[in-house]
């Protein structure tokens, strides 16, 4: 089966491995991600001004793309999917906002939000299934114990992004499951990393962030998956000492597809 | 042929102001059979009646359609004036030209065109009626309570008051429901048990109310007057009438690990039990999942020591079958689970509890013999957080809760913060809060008593996410007011979670083709003329089956559903309807497809002797429609493939004629 494919800027740079790995699993799993020619940065944060449309151009220029090669969308960096996702509900529901776009894009037929957009762990779950991916593991997993990290915005706003419960999440234990691990669950798996604010207050970001690792490791977890390159930041940055990686090389390990690591 | 007379009505300016109505009675005047045509201000008013009548007479009119509001409003209205004018009360049609024409519409040509096709659509009708006379029915003297809580209770005994038998069927071994299992109760901190248990015993002592308790509904079938209920009585392995609730055998059970629902699983109890002290009827049950005896026929200590010999391990369920003239829901309801809201630790923590558990833990007969403590190590706690709207007005998240307001929630949270205030004035105590709501007699005094008096911090704000670290547990939550982020410590929080239907509800409904809403609450044939009726003639509802209430509230309501069930349960025979299905035998084959989708079971089929034009005798089976069972929906005509089936007031050939007029 053939996807589109948005990988983002960060995954061409600091966050290689969540795109290498994404890559090398999804094949491994029978399914061709097409990256996306000419793609350009989602925006990286969704305005909530309703009325901004410039930052937004270039995702629906993504979905465009998806829609027009009917195939998902797919994308596997937590802002990249919540800005993406944003966007087209904004295309499907607010039409002073999708006529302003189409009016600045003059694109042949116009878009109003026809994409269907998957982050790729929906696309495990919902188009590979959990269980197929359990029957391609290789690499079992057995006796880790991996806590999963959700951070904000893989979830949120639910409305919206429709992925699973934000205040109880399982899709990423779930994952851990298939490929064989102890899913250890915590609390503060769904508190913010402290995100951009690391910039201005590392010492709040550093507060989250050390919050988070402490309930991690004392639910028992040695290791800590994330979605979000951002949030690895902030958990690597603030003194984590357990590993923390994308949840895309553990599967790529399990799956025997890991390979030549990336030079960084 | 038919002289039809048609009256179209004003309604004030509800409908003048939309529609043309001299236009249209004007135009009526010319349709086929009509010899007469007026309107006027107030047709429904007395002297609209008045001009009816004098119509009838004058013109000596054999059908009337009045262009008024809808049917469910003035039919019945018009139905006695064509009565009192000499007519059958069936030769009259309403064309609804308010609710379904002048008040959807504003452009006033449009809806005087809308108006006139309407109103030639009734009278096209209104050429086709007959005559109709309604069957009667009798009415069996008895009143059946589905529940046994405060909401049963309180209808059995006023109905009980009354004269007339009832029979109350409660699922758990005891009534009482769950005003038993609280503590004291708002807004006058009487003990709950205290106001109940006399109440218990009543039923129990009255020669009217029979109690069937352990037992449940397993099916309805009939109709109000005359409904036939399946009862199921299940085997509690001790004969009722033998077992003097000495509780011997309940000390030498050797399973006593079980929990205790009544506690809410907060202690344990034995194998065979009786769930609390005051329970009605006061006899021991055995848990078949738990004794021994029953399991693998090992023990029988209960059996030896028993002075009354009341212990039967043979006993099977026992079916009962009754029949009653009235149907009392009282259903009630149980907080939700909170499996879904695992943010606020309740499958983490021990000192994560709902507010029925505190109720326990604070009661004098509970687990703790009313001492708070923390179920975890048993110590006092000094923090206390009441988190509010869990799982209620969930918008945003119905998926996992509920989109409406629990209603006793708020109440309730003030009671316990102020108790616990009160009885350990050490303690710090926080409530977060979506909105406070106290409409009630003396509630929101009450609540400011908790704030003022005792020192209750409210706070606005939904708590996020609790988080167990050590033996504390860390209370993530917001504080709108000061839109600030709170972190506190606290060592017990309790959850008010929200309320909902007991399960047994739906399939309860579907038994008696009661309608409910989308949350499962029994639907009142009128939300504000009619609150204590089911659509459903006959079923009558009492208490939170219909919504969420307190205490009060769930009482006076269950007097209002049983003063209702008196005033059907006085009447000797019931007018039925006459408008039911009919079978055309002669072109019916018999194939049971209406019989397939009667939801009331009112088809039935008969082996009968037809003369075939040839002069021989052939045997062919009939459908055959039991016209005091029927309830008019009309399924079975549209079912029926040879078009055998017709519904009286409603035949397919009037249907037709409406439709040729509106289509002209």
């Amino acid at each position: 089966m053939k996807v589109r494919y948005f990988p983002g800027c960060t995954l061409k740079n600091r966050a290689k491995d969540l795109d290498t790995y994404a890559y090398r699993s999804a094949e491994a799993l029978g399914i061709t991600p097409e990256e996306i020619e000419n793609w350009q940065c989602c925006g990286g944060v969704f305005t909530t001004a309703r009325d901004e449309v410039a930052t937004k151009l270039a995702s629906v220029r993504a979905l465009k793309d998806a829609s027009d090669s009917n195939l998902p969308l797919v994308t596997v960096c937590s802002a990249c999917h919540n800005v993406i996702k944003q966007t087209n509900h904004a295309m499907q529901t607010n039409k002073e906002f999708s006529d302003k776009v189409n009016r600045y894009l003059e694109a042949d037929g116009g878009y109003n939000g026809e994409a269907e957009v998957y982050h790729y762990l929906e696309m495990l779950r919902d188009l590979v299934g959990f269980e197929k991916v359990k029957e391609r593991v290789v690499n079992s997993l057995k006796g880790k114990k991996i806590a999963a990290y959700y951070g904000c915005l893989l979830l949120r706003p639910h409305k919206v992004m429709r992925m699973d419960d934000p205040e109880n999440p399982t899709v990423m234990e779930d994952l851990l499951r298939a490929l064989g691990a102890d899913a250890v669950v915590y609390a503060r798996r769904n508190e913010c990393c402290g995100g951009y604010i690391s910039v201005e207050s590392p010492d709040a970001a550093k507060k989250n962030a050390n919050a988070i690792l402490e309930n991690a490791k004392a639910a028992g977890a040695e290791m800590i998956i994330t979605a979000c390159p951002l949030c690895k930041y902030n958990l690597v940055k603030n003194g984590a000492d357990i590993p923390v990686v994308y949840f895309t090389e553990l599967l790529a390990e399990a799956l025997g597809v890991k390979g030549e690591p990336n030079e960084t | 042929m038919q002289r039809v007379g048609v009256f179209v009505c004003w309604c004030g300016s509800n409908i003048a102001g939309t529609v043309d109505v001299q236009a249209v009675s004007e135009a009526l005047k010319n349709e086929p059979g009509v010899v007469f045509s007026a309107n006027y201000q107030y047709m429904c008013s007395q002297a609209g009646q008045e001009m009816i009548k004098t119509a009838v007479k004058e013109h000596h009119l054999t059908g009337i359609v009045v262009c008024s509001c809808s049917p469910r409003m003035h039919e019945a209205t018009f139905r006695k004036t064509a009565v009192a004018a000499g007519l059958n009360p069936y030769m009259v049609e309403i064309a609804n030209i308010r609710e379904q024409c002048s008040w959807v519409h504003k452009d006033v040509t449009a809806g005087t065109e809308k108006a006139i096709i309407l109103g030639k659509a009734a009278i096209a009708k209104v050429n086709l009626n007959t005559p109709l006379t309604p069957g009667e029915s009798p009415v069996t003297k008895r009143a059946l309570v589905i529940g046994g809580g405060i909401a049963g209770i309180q209808t059995a005994l006023d109905i009980a008051d009354a004269g007339f038998p009832v029979d109350v069927v409660e699922k758990q071994p005891t009534i009482g429901g769950k005003m038993a299992q609280l503590d004291k109760t708002f807004p006058t901190l009487d003990c709950a048990a205290c106001i109940l248990t006399p109440k218990m015993v009543d039923v129990a002592q009255n020669d009217k109310i029979r109690i069937f308790s352990y037992s449940e509904v397993t099916d309805v079938r009939g109709f109000v007057g005359n409904f036939d209920v399946t009862i199921k009585k299940k085997a509690r392995f001790v004969k009722e009438d033998v077992c003097t609730g000495c509780g011997a055998c309940v000390e030498k059970c050797p399973m006593k690990k079980i929990p205790n629902e009544f506690n809410l699983g907060m202690d344990n109890r034995h194998a065979i039990y009786i769930p609390f002290a005051q329970a009605v009827p006061k006899v021991a049950t055995i848990d078949p999942d738990a004794c021994n005896m029953l399991k693998n026929g090992k023990c029988g200590i209960c059996s030896k020591v028993c002075a009354a010999g009341a212990i039967d391990y043979k006993q099977k369920d026992e079916i009962i079958e009754e029949t009653y003239g009235a149907i009392v829901v009282a259903t009630g309801f149980n907080p939700i689970s909170m499996e879904k809201f695992d943010e606020y630790a309740y499958s983490q923590s021990k000192d994560v509890i709902t507010s029925l558990e505190f109720e326990r833990l604070t009661n004098a007969a509970g687990p703790t013999a009313g001492m708070l403590v923390r179920p975890s190590d048993g110590k006092h706690p000094h923090t206390l957080v009441f988190v509010q709207c869990v799982g209620s007005r969930c918008e945003s998240c119905a998926e996992k809760g509920k989109e409406y307001c629990s209603k006793i929630c708020c109440m309730y949270t003030a009671k316990h913060a102020m108790l616990t205030r009160d009885k350990y004035p050490d303690t710090e105590v926080y409530v977060f809060y979506v909105d406070v709501r106290t409409p009630g007699k003396n509630f929101d005094e009450f609540y400011r008593r908790a704030v003022e008096e005792y020192g209750v911090k409210y706070v606005k704000g939904m708590v996020g996410k609790i988080v167990p670290e050590g033996d504390k547990l860390k209370v993530q939550a917001s504080d709108l007011i000061a839109n600030k982020q709170l972190h506190l410590d606290a060592d017990l929080v309790v959850l008010a979670a929200a309320i909902e239907p007991d399960h047994s509800a739906r399939p309860l409904a579907t038994m008696l083709t009661a309608s409910m809403d989308t949350n499962d609450f029994f639907t009142e044939a009128h939300p504000k003329l009619r609150p204590v009726e089911s659509p459903t003639a006959g079923v009558f509802l009492s208490g939170t089956c219909q919504g969420p209430k307190d205490i009060p509230e769930t009482v006076s309501q269950a007097g209002a559903a049983a003063s209702k069930v008196i005033g059907l349960l006085v009447k000797d025979k019931l007018t039925g309807n006459p408008c039911v299905a009919i079978a055309n035998e002669l072109t019916c084959n018999g194939c049971s497809s209406c019989e397939r989708v009667c939801p009331y079971g009112a088809i039935s089929y008969l082996d009968k002797e037809f003369r075939m034009p040839d002069r021989t005798t052939k045997i062919r089976r009939v459908a055959s429609v039991n016209p005091a069972v029927c309830q008019g929906c009309g399924a079975c005509t549209v079912a029926c493939p040879s078009g055998a089936m017709d519904l009286n007031g409603f035949m397919n050939n009037q249907i037709m004629a409406e439709v040729d007029a509106i289509c002209k």
